[in-house]
C-alpha cells in the first residue's frame, strides 16, 4: 500500500510568550517542530503499513528548513521524504497549498493513501487535507479518530462529529485528516535517528509537478492578508480573599448579578 | 518575494521586527531589516515601518469574475434531529446585519431529507430566502453529495457571501467547496464586517494559537466564503411572523458523488459532551486528583445545564476522553461561562478558552498563570468547593 503524509513544520506556539511590559510576543527563540497532529497521521500511516506491507512517504511544502521536520518523520519510520520547495510557492493560502501539494502527490506516482493531521497548530484552518482530496478528485473522512479495518481498496474508520461519531467506510484511494485520539505517536528509534540524519531528501519545485502558472503562490491564493495584530491580552480580575463557603457565595452572588448563570 | 524593503529608506529601528507575527521571518542585518524565507507575507510589518522602507507587491490577478453578478448573504443551514444548530441561528443574526449593510438579501441553505419544518425557523431568524434542497441522499450529512449540491447552488445562484458554523461537518465541505468553486475560505472566524468604502467581508480570526488576530480579504474571487466559530456571534430573537420566498432545487448528483458509506452513527451517552455549543463549561486539570473524582466537574456542568470539559494533562492521563480536551490539540471554546477547576494554566489550555465571556478559576495554587486571565480567582480546593458550589446552585435552578 503507498501511503503519503502531509505535515508541515510549525512554530512551537505553546512556547510563545508575552511580554509582560510590552505586551507583545516574545518570539526569539521558539522551537520549530512538526505540527502534533502531523506526528497522529505518522503514526497512522506506519501502523497501516505494518499491517498491509507498502512504504510511507512523507511530504511537506515549506522553506527549505522544513527538511528537519521530514527527518523526524523518516526516523520516527517513514520509508521517504520529499521536500516541496519554491520560492514561487510564498505567500500561498490554503486553496494554493492544497493545490500544489496534490500535484506533488500526483507527480509521485501511484498512491492508496493520503493522510494529514486534523489541522496545523499555527494556522488551525482544517482546510488543507479537504483541499487535496477534491483537487485530486477523491473521497475524504476528517476528524479521524479511529482507524478500523484497513483492506486493499478500502477502509474503515470513526469519523469524531460533536455528539460523538460515525463509523464510515470510504474507498480507496482517499484521503483522511487524522484527529489526536487516534493513536500515540512513538518516539524516533536511536536507530531511526541515524538513518534519519544519512537520508536523502529530495526537493520538488513547481517545475516538477506539472502545477499550473497563476494557480500557486500568491498568484493563485483567493485570499489576502489584509493586516495582523495582536489581541489585547485578557487581564485577569480579582481573587476572592475569605472562608471558602463566604468566597463561593460571592461568586454566586456575582454570576447571578450578571445574568450568567 | 511580495514584500520589498527599500534599502536606501531603512534605518533599522526594528519596529517591524515587533509587528512580525513570525519567528525569524525578518532580522536586522547591517542595521538593515531583511525578510527571511520564513515570511509568509502576511503585511503586518508594512503599517509598522514609519520610514515607510517597506512595500508590499500586490502581484497581478485578473480573475475575470464579475463580482457585480454576485448578490447576497446565505448561510448554510446545519441541522441535528429536526433542530437547527445553535451556530446557524447565529449566523442568520449576523448575516442578517452584513445583508442590511450591504442592501442585499439574507438566505438560509436548507439541505436535507424531510426537514421542511425548519424552513419556517429560517424566516423567524432573519432569512428572506430559503434555498431547499430535499431528497433522501442528504439524509445524513456526507461530505460528497453536500459539496455537490451546494456548489451547483453557488454556480446557479450565484451569492456575495456564505457563511458556515465551523464545526466539524462545516469545517469538512467547506473547504471542498471552496475548492470547487475557486475561491477564498477563511476559517473560523470570530468577527465579520463591511468595509464601507470596498463592500468587502472582513473577515477576522485568530491564529497562531490565539496569540495573532488576522484580518482576511477575498478580494477578486466569489462568493467570499467563511466558516465561523460557535458562540462567537449573537443568536437573534425569532420572529415567527416573518415569512419569506422559498427555492426548491434539484442537485444533480450521481454515483461519483458519493465518496462514502456511514456504517453507523453513534452518540454520546453523556449530557455533557457537547462543549462547542455549550453555554456554561465546567472544566477539570491535574486538581482533581484522578479519575475517580471527575464525578464532580460533571455534576456541576449538568447542574448549570453545560458540558464537562478537561485539561490536555487529564485526557493524557487517560482520567477522560479526548473529546472532552479543552486546548490547542483539543476543543476551542468561547462559553459565557467557562468554570477552571485545578487547571494550572498552561498556554496550550488558555489557546482553547481565552476567548470565553467569563471565566472563573478554582485552583489550590495561589500562583497558577490560570488566575492572570480569569474574571473571578478562588484558592481553594475543588473537592470541597465544588459539592459546595453544586447544592448551592441546586436550590438556585432547581
Amino acid at each position: 500500500m503507498e501511503i503519503i503524509v502531509c505535515i508541515k513544520q510549525v512554530p512551537d506556539t505553546t512556547e510563545v510568550r508575552i511580554d509582560p511590559e510590552k505586551g507583545t510576543l516574545i518570539r526569539e527563540g521558539i522551537p520549530s517542530i512538526v505540527n502534533p497532529f502531523d506526528e497522529y497521521a505518522v503514526e497512522a500511516a506506519l501502523r497501516i503499513k505494518e499491517e498491509m506491507g507498502g512504504r510511507v512517504t512523507v511530504i511537506t511544502m515549506g522553506p527549505s528548513q522544513a527538511v528537519e521536520a521530514l527527518r523526524k518523520c523518516v526516523a520516527m519510520g517513514a520509508d521517504q521524504a520529499v521536500l516541496v520547495s519554491d520560492k514561487a510557492f510564498a505567500g500561498s493560502d490554503t486553496w494554493s497549498t492544497s493545490y500544489t501539494l496534490a500535484g506533488a502527490i500526483k507527480a509521485l506516482g501511484k498512491f492508496d493513501l493520503v493522510l494529514c493531521g486534523k489541522q496545523a497548530i499555527d494556522g488551525d484552518t482544517a482546510q488543507v487535507g479537504p483541499g487535496i482530496a477534491e483537487h485530486l478528485k477523491i473521497s475524504q473522512v476528517t476528524y479521524v479518530q479511529k482507524v478500523l479495518n484497513v483492506h486493499q481498496d478500502a477502509i474503515e474508520v470513526e469519523r469524531g462529529v460533536e455528539a460523538g461519531y460515525e463509523l464510515i467506510e470510504t474507498p480507496l484511494p482517499a484521503v483522511l485528516t487524522i484527529d489526536k485520539s487516534a493513536n500515540e505517536p512513538r518516539l524516533p528509534s536511536m536507530m531511526g535517528t541515524m538513518k534519519a540524519l544519512k537520508k536523502e531528501i529530495p526537493t520538488l519545485a513547481a517545475g516538477d509537478i506539472g502545477v499550473k502558472e497563476g494557480l500557486f503562490g500568491m498568484e493563485g491564493s483567493p485570499t489576502r492578508v489584509k493586516r495582523t495584530f495582536t489581541p489585547q491580552p485578557r487581564k485577569g480580575g480579582r481573587m476572592l480573599q475569605g472562608e471558602m463557603e463566604e468566597v463561593l457565595n460571592e461568586l454566586v452572588k456575582i454570576l447571578r448579578e450578571e445574568k450568567i448563570v | 518575494m511580495a514584500i520589498s524593503i527599500n534599502k536606501d529608506d531603512c534605518i533599522g529601528c526594528g519596529l517591524c521586527l515587533d509587528s512580525c507575527p513570525y519567528p525569524g521571518a525578518v532580522e536586522i542585518l547591517e542595521g538593515i531589516a531583511v525578510i527571511t524565507d520564513k515570511c509568509v507575507e502576511c503585511g503586518a510589518c508594512v503599517d509598522s515601518c514609519n520610514a515607510g522602507a517597506i512595500e508590499f507587491e500586490e502581484g497581478k490577478r485578473e480573475t475575470g469574475i464579475d463580482l457585480e453578478q454576485y448578490k447576497g448573504v446565505w448561510v448554510f443551514v446545519e441541522h441535528r434531529k429536526d433542530r437547527i444548530a445553535n451556530v446557524t441561528l447565529e449566523l442568520l443574526g449576523e448575516g442578517k446585519k452584513l445583508a442590511d449593510q450591504l442592501g442585499q438579501q439574507l438566505s438560509g441553505v436548507l439541505i436535507g431529507d424531510n426537514v421542511e419544518d425548519l424552513v419556517r425557523e429560517c424566516f423567524a431568524y432573519g432569512g428572506d430566502k430559503v434555498y431547499h434542497v430535499d431528497g433522501a441522499v442528504y439524509g445524513h450529512y456526507s461530505t460528497g453529495p453536500y459539496t455537490a449540491a451546494f456548489s451547483q447552488l453557488i454556480k446557479k445562484y450565484k451569492p456575495n457571501i456564505v457563511l458556515f458554523g465551523a464545526t466539524h461537518d462545516g469545517r469538512d465541505f467547506a473547504a471542498r467547496i471552496a475548492v470547487r468553486i475557486y475561491t477564498g475560505l477563511t476559517a473560523d472566524c470570530t468577527e465579520l464586517t463591511i468595509d464601507p468604502e470596498t463592500g468587502l467581508l472582513n473577515q477576522t480570526r485568530p491564529a497562531f494559537g490565539g496569540n495573532v488576530m488576522a484580518t482576511i480579504l477575498t478580494p477578486e474571487h466569489r462568493p467570499q466564503m467563511a466558516t465561523v466559530r460557535p458562540n462567537v456571534m449573537k443568536k437573534p430573537e425569532p420572529d415567527y411572523g416573518r415569512t419569506g420566498e422559498i427555492i426548491k432545487f434539484d442537485a444533480e448528483i450521481t454515483r461519483k458523488d458519493i465518496f462514502y458509506q456511514i456504517k453507523e452513527v453513534v452518540e454520546h451517552t453523556a449530557k455533557t459532551v457537547n462543549l462547542e455549543e455549550a453555554d456554561i463549561i465546567v472544566s477539570g486539570g491535574r486538581g482533581i486528583g484522578g479519575p475517580e473524582h471527575y464525578h464532580l466537574i460533571e455534576e456541576l456542568a449538568e447542574i448549570l445545564g453545560g458540558a464537562a470539559g478537561a485539561s490536555r494533562a487529564v485526557v493524557d492521563a487517560g482520567w477522560v476522553p479526548h473529546y472532552r480536551q479543552v486546548g490547542q490539540t483539543g476543543k476551542t471554546v468561547a462559553p459565557k461561562l467557562y468554570i477552571a477547576c485545578g487547571i494550572s494554566g498552561a498556554i496550550q489550555h488558555l489557546a482553547g478558552m481565552q476567548t470565553s465571556d467569563f471565566i472563573v478559576a478554582i485552583n489550590k495554587d495561589p500562583e497558577a498563570p490560570i488566575f492572570k486571565v480569569a474574571n473571578i480567582g478562588i484558592c481553594a480546593d475543588l473537592h470541597q468547593a465544588l459539592p459546595y458550589l453544586k447544592e448551592r446552585f441546586k436550590e438556585l435552578l432547581g
